[in-house]
């Protein structure tokens, strides 16, 4: 492999290594910044793993968020914390193996539509159980996690997101996601077993979902299931993975950063207006910047391309 | 020689419609058959039923051997057979070399993505695209789509190859390289079966006919033995008015 084939994880280790020591400069308002900022990434970084090549759009980012925040909730004061982090990791990727068997023959618009019931289902389900058994509406999340801590496990698991993600692009599952998302069709004749390839990245990215969810729930001490399956996490993972364009490893990244300021801003100075403005963005985005930043990007380099390769050719 | 595939009493209905009914037939290693028929006959149905994009609903399909009636169609594909589509169909995001590459990374022979490279491009130069390797499959014409649609099939290094009216559409001197390429696919051994509507190509290419009409097959034989049977002229100019 050249020395090209490695920028990306290179690039990678570095950012980790400039962002790993902030948490000891950065004041508590900046910390909470900083940590959301990395939730999203987390998410909507496994988000594009599954739905950046194959174009199935998943709303069942909460779903999986909040299994994670539930599983740290119950066995966060009864098992040590590695070991809690693990059950999330397993939940999660059962979950993710039974609804993928059972949803991803499903194609378009109703995988869309499904995953957003599946949302709403394990919600409910949750707000049952809790109130049937529990005998409550909510819980205490009553771990010995620091602000730091949430953020460097956080910062570890987009290294190790965004590592995952460059093996499987560089592996045959990575190309038949892609040639999946071209034409599934073609790619079925072309004797890429599809629902095998889906079903296998659709747990990988659900998995990272439900850990980022049980590093966050200590975060918030209490937790109920319209905080934990909130159906606007869903929705704000797309959104910012659509601003910065699943077509590249990196993309939601560059979608996150924006935007997860903007909603800080908005939602301190208009509180009761989010919902509206959330709205808004999302349609501006998507009617401008279709491709995403990473679309635009690629754009420049083209244009850049091609005006440089003409100059020393003027007789063409 | 002996049987690559055998169809036994396939047959599949759409709703009240019998799209093939009860079709039998043998297609032997290093034939090159033509599966012809009026518009709706069942040929493209046919096809599909053989690749696994439709499942029958009774009937066997048998090749080399092993029942594939029940086998999806990336399972029926690394078996050892390829098509192209009739409405064609490409990776259209892809480069050229990507859509062959896919095609050999997963095919009869499956490898790396590395080798996949590497084995795209003498087929891009088979079917006359090598210059465009690194361009994207959206910017090609209509024709050119076809032949890398051709080029995709053949790196999955497929025994049986379908081609699905892959000549329609060509001009006389397109036709004429198109003809020429199948022929040389055929000397290589390849068993080739062809959906087409252009008689002169069924002609120069085909050892033997399947006349279908009707989801039935009417006739066999070699294509001028098939194309002269009447029942094979009634199914395509119909009746006399005063018969």
């Amino acid at each position: 492999m050249t020395l090209k084939d490695w920028t990306l994880p290179l690039i990678v280790l570095a950012a980790a290594a400039v962002l790993a020591p902030l948490p000891v400069v950065a004041g508590s308002y900046w910390m909470a910044l900083l940590v959301n900022i990395l939730m999203y990434a987390t998410l909507a970084t496994a988000w594009a793993l599954f739905s950046g090549p194959t174009h199935y759009v998943s709303l069942a980012t909460a779903a999986f968020f909040g299994l994670g925040a539930y599983t740290m909730a119950f066995l966060g004061e009864k098992l040590p914390l590695p070991l809690v982090y693990g059950v999330a990791a397993l939940i999660g990727a059962v979950v993710a193996t039974i609804v993928g068997l059972s949803t991803l023959r499903l194609s378009g618009v109703y995988f869309v539509i499904f995953t957003f019931g599946l949302a709403e289902l394990v919600r409910q389900l949750v707000t049952w159980g809790e109130a049937k058994y529990g005998g409550t509406v909510g819980r205490f999340v009553f771990i010995d996690v620091t602000q730091q801590g949430i953020y460097w496990m956080l910062l570890g698991l987009l290294v190790l997101i965004l590592l995952t993600g460059f093996a499987i692009q560089r592996s045959r599952l990575g190309w038949a996601l892609r040639a999946i998302g071209e034409d599934e069709t073609v790619a079925r004749h072309a004797g890429i077993d599809t629902t095998v390839s889906k079903v296998a990245v659709f747990v990988v990215s659900a998995t990272f979902m439900t850990v980022v969810g049980a590093i966050m729930a200590p975060r918030w001490t209490y937790i109920d299931p319209s905080i934990a399956f909130n159906p606007i996490i869903s929705f704000q993972v797309l959104i910012m993975a659509l601003l910065g364009g699943a077509s590249r490893l990196y993309g939601p990244i560059l979608g996150v950063v924006p935007l997860a300021i903007l909603f800080e801003i908005l939602q301190a100075n208009f509180p009761n207006s989010f919902s509206i403005l959330l709205g808004l963005a999302f349609l501006v985005i998507v009617y401008f910047v279709p491709n995403g930043i990473v679309g635009l990007i690629d754009q420049g380099r083209g244009a850049f391309i091609r005006a440089t390769r003409r100059r020393p050719h003027p007789a063409e | 020689m002996q049987p690559l595939i055998e169809l036994h009493g396939v047959s599949k209905s759409f709703g009240g419609l019998r799209a093939v009914d009860r079709l039998t037939a043998t297609i032997r290693r290093g034939e090159v058959v033509g599966l012809v028929g009026p518009n709706g006959s069942g040929k493209t149905t046919a096809l599909n039923l053989i690749t696994g994009n439709l499942t029958a609903d009774s009937g066997a399909i048998v090749f080399e051997g092993r029942s594939i009636e029940r086998d999806g169609a990336h399972r029926i594909t690394r078996a050892g057979i390829a098509r192209t589509f009739q409405l064609v169909r490409v990776m259209p995001t892809m480069t050229l070399a990507e859509n062959v590459a896919v095609g050999a990374m997963f095919g009869a022979r499956p490898c790396g993505p590395a080798e996949a490279a590497e084995r795209a491009l003498p087929l891009l130069a088979r079917v006359g695209l090598a210059a465009r390797a690194d361009e994207r499959a959206a910017s090609l014409t209509y024709i050119d789509q076809k032949r890398l649609e051709l080029a995709r099939a053949l790196a999955a290094h497929p025994q049986l190859l379908l081609l699905d009216e892959w000549l329609a559409g060509l001009n006389p001197t397109e036709l004429k390289e198109g003809i020429a390429l199948i022929a040389s696919l055929a000397r290589d051994g390849l068993t080739i079966v062809m959906v087409e509507h252009v008689m002169d190509a069924i002609r120069a290419l085909c050892t033997r006919c399947i006349v279908m009409n009707a989801g039935t097959k009417i006739a066999e034989g070699t294509p001028a033995q098939a194309l002269a049977d009447p029942g094979v002229i009634k199914a395509y100019l119909g009746d006399d008015d005063d018969a």
